[in-house]
């Protein structure tokens, strides 16, 4: 398997996504910059963490003219897994891969600690190898990750079930003490109606040794061992629609 | 041509940043102040015929990027 980390101008956790895939899941993985326009036969694309663009006008919106979001875009069409972590969030909501925005932290401050989340759902790419409502211990860092949608957006994602991450407490309430930013419903990460597509605040690919304090990371890149196995068809189908 | 775009956070989507403004201005004793919505003002220098053309464009730049739609509002003002 491989997989394509695009690398940003301000991009700061491509080498944490990078570090995840090659040398702790033992993958195949390639730093793809945003100007570049292959994804180089990747199996999956991630959009790392960090500041696109020094974050000029609004977190994400100008990452989302780059080059590579287009073949990013097509690839998501076709059905292939692409997960954004933190900014990489922020910029799958401009490029309108997945709806909603983000507001600054309600507390105003940039918040970066270790923070439990709760698995929602397991029938995606990135939480197939997780078991139903397992409580992640992962830091997040970031200044805007108050997440909002219109009520009847959100009302959809519940019905979809396309809240796939949610702030919780470590006992797994959701509770207002446990949601570091003021998102709507504790939203941490969600996923497309299709459900290949995730995007997701906090950032599992720094958590995926014990020697960096939780490994409780590394299901979301196992996941996609797990979900690759299962439906190698459609991805191959999204890789050769990009080759055409 | 000159356009002002000024864009807010819509009414219904709450601003931690205004409502800190708000705050630090009740603490200097503006009690009068009753509320502050922060937002960003551009302003577009437009090779534009007239001033419709120019607000035409302008609101073009705004609903594909100087705005997002889903919490932002924009008014403008274009001068000759």
């Amino acid at each position: 398997m491989k997989f394509a980390v695009v690398v940003f101008p301000g991009s700061n956790c491509d080498h944490d996504a990078y570090h995840a895939a090659k040398h702790v899941l033992r993958e195949d993985a390639e730093l793809i910059w945003h100007k570049d326009t292959s994804l180089k036969g990747a199996d999956v694309v991630i959009l790392p963490g960090g500041f696109a663009h020094g974050d000029y006008l609004r977190t994400g919106a100008i990452a989302r003219f780059s080059p590579i979001m287009q073949s990013v875009k097509a690839f998501a069409a076709a059905g292939g897994p692409v997960l954004g972590i933190c900014n990489g969030f922020q910029i799958l909501l401009e490029a309108g891969l997945l709806p909603g925005a983000m507001l600054r932290n309600r507390s105003l401050h940039f918040r970066c600690e270790h923070v439990h989340v709760r698995v929602e759902h397991t029938d995606t790419p990135f939480t197939a190898a997780a078991r139903p409502h397992q409580i992640l211990r992962i830091p997040i860092a970031h200044g805007e990750g108050n997440y909002y949608a219109e009520a009847d957006v959100i009302d959809r994602l519940e019905r979809n079930r396309q809240v796939i991450f949610r702030y919780v407490t470590a006992a797994g309430e959701e509770t207002d003490a446990a949601n570091p930013n003021g998102s709507i419903n504790n939203i941490a990460g969600i996923t497309n109606e299709a459900r290949n597509v995730v995007g997701l605040m906090p950032h599992p690919e720094r958590a995926c040794e014990l020697a960096v304090g939780s490994a409780d990371g590394l299901v979301v890149f196992q996941s996609l061992l797990k979900a690759l196995t299962l439906a190698p068809a459609t991805v191959s189908a999204a890789v050769s629609v990009l080759e055409k | 041509m000159r356009a002002r775009v000024f864009v807010t956070l819509k009414p219904s989507v709450f601003d931690p940043q205004g409502t800190t403004v708000t705050e630090a201005l009740h603490t200097l004793g503006y009690g009068a102040v009753k509320d502050v919505r922060q937002g960003k003002y551009f302003e577009l220098d437009i090779d534009a015929r007239n001033t419709d053309e120019a607000r035409q464009l302008a609101s073009e730049a705004a609903d594909k990027l100087l705005a997002n739609p889903v919490i932002e509002s924009y008014r403008i003002e274009v001068t000759a």
